[in-house]
């Protein structure tokens, strides 16, 4: 496959260290924006963040609503006739976002996702009421939520009490060596 | 027997317990063998992989470590923990580099899991169909099906080695085998929009209505699925559709788990059927299933 250069300035050769995607070798066909089933309610559609990244507008693309938008559902990525991960791209897109500190704090996407690893960090398993209390706090959304939080408590599909695995300490291990210590490893 | 190394997955054992009742209780009937990985953690879907790759890794590498301790190939019941798994499995293998980093990070030696496959593909093998076929008491006779696939159960098609990712069939055929009627509809491989359903609803409810619609649209009594998250966002959130903007699909969301039970035998109870949010029992009942 054609291989093409990306500038250094702007930060895109960084992103693409990171995911293994090059944004360069997409020719704007438009399929993964036609197939993407939440680009109407993105600020960008995913054709639009490649041209984006092919003119280093990193940081535009960093605080664009469409990165946390996007629901990983790999649509794009399987039809895509020049084989981009876009979805790949989008997580590493991500991933970028936290270590640059240009997350916003109304985020919910982004809230939501410290909340369910702060559980794992502490259970090793998902602990779905710990989750939804603290989410609903965060949000101010609490009757909001409660409207089916109560009914899944009445199908006894919430567990009062938090999973515990033995292997915590392990768990505990690899948050401390990866996103709590800037997340440098694994790269 | 066929044996595997079982991962449930965190919504198996919460908001999914009928997929894991049905699951076991089914495995029974089947002859397959699932034995529980033993102290597996959560796979991180749908956010570690979205926060830190390496800790993605080392997550998804603990659990394939276990499970390749048991020397067994490994089944997942959920699309999200299936991916992840498969994914990172073959990550790993590929890139010695990384693997080595992940090692570092788990701090002990990682072996992996010989193989992940769905437990759509354990529960449809030739052997396990064959079984199902002769151990059948009751039929899906009249009872129309959109069988609906999701995501991640079959995309990206370079990671899976199973069915197709743009007209996904294995589901559809199990239906049509049972003596169904699996309808022919467009959205068999839409997104339900996954966790979004928590933060983004407004645009969740929208991909949830689409399938919905369509689904109703196409004929359907009622939707199967393989993923917990599909079928919460579609059984659970037609209870808010319903009191928010007034409309009512009453469209019962069953896993495909339950529909095999059913066909074999076994009782609402085995296969958890009072726990949805939309009881499937009257359309089961219509057709003599219930």
């Amino acid at each position: 496959m054609l291989q093409t250069v990306v500038s250094e300035e702007t930060g895109v050769a960084e992103l693409v260290r990171l995911s293994g995607v090059n944004p360069n070798q997409c020719y704007q066909c438009g399929k993964c924006a036609g197939g993407c089933p939440l680009s109407f309610a993105m600020d960008y559609s995913p054709t639009v963040i490649m041209r984006m990244l092919q003119v280093g507008m990193l940081e535009q693309v960093l605080s664009s609503k469409t990165v946390w938008l996007c629901a990983s559902c790999k649509t794009c990525s399987n039809r895509c006739p020049q084989d981009v991960d876009v979805a790949g791209l989008m997580d590493a897109l991500r991933i970028m976002a936290w270590r640059k500190g240009s997350v916003d704090r109304d985020n919910r996407q982004a809230a939501f996702h410290r909340a369910f690893l702060h559980s794992i960090k502490s259970h090793g398993r998902l602990y779905e009421l710990g989750l939804a209390l603290a989410g609903s706090a965060a949000s101010g959304r609490m009757t909001k939520d409660l409207d089916v939080g109560l009914p899944m408590l009445r199908k006894g599909k919430i567990k009062l009490l938090p999973p515990r695995i033995k292997g915590r300490r392990q768990i505990k291990r690899i948050f401390a060596l990866t996103m709590e210590s800037g997340g440098e490893q694994g790269e | 027997m066929s044996k595997y190394a079982y991962f449930p997955g965190c919504s198996l054992h919460s908001t999914a317990r009928e997929y894991e009742f049905s699951t076991k209780n089914l495995s029974r009937e089947l002859g397959v063998e699932l034995v529980d990985v033993p102290d597996w953690n959560c796979c991180g879907a749908s956010s570690a992989h979205a926060t830190d790759r390496g800790l993605d890794l080392a997550l998804n590498g603990r659990n394939l470590d276990l499970a390749a301790g048991m020397g067994l190939d490994l089944a997942v019941p959920c699309a999200s923990c299936y991916r992840r798994l498969a994914s990172s499995r073959k990550s790993l293998t590929e890139n010695p580099e990384l693997r080595q980093q992940i090692t570092t990070l788990l701090g002990q030696p990682l072996a992996l899991s010989s193989e992940v496959r769905s437990l759509l593909e354990v529960f449809t093998t030739d052997e396990a169909l064959d079984k199902m076929q002769r151990g059948a008491k009751k039929s899906l006779s009249g009872l129309k099906v959109a069988a609906y696939y999701g995501c991640l159960l079959v995309r990206p098609h370079k990671e899976t080695h199973f069915d197709d990712s743009e007209n996904p069939v294995s589901l559809d055929k199990l239906v049509t085998l049972m003596g169904g009627e699996a309808l022919p509809w467009p959205f068999k491989t839409e997104c339900c929009g996954g966790s979004l359903s928590f933060t983004a609803e407004d645009s969740s409810r929208v991909l949830i209505e689409r399938i919905l619609n369509m689904a109703k649209e196409s004929g359907a009594e009622c939707i199967i699925t393989a993923c917990p998250l599909c079928q919460s966002n579609l059984d659970m959130r037609q209870l808010q559709l319903a009191k928010e903007a007034g409309r009512d699909y009453n469209m019962p969301v069953l896993y495909f788990t339950q529909l095999m039970g059913l066909v074999l035998g076994l009782g609402e109870k085995a296969l958890g059927l009072y726990r949805h949010f939309i009881d499937p029992r009257p359309v089961l009942q219509k057709v003599g299933l219930v």
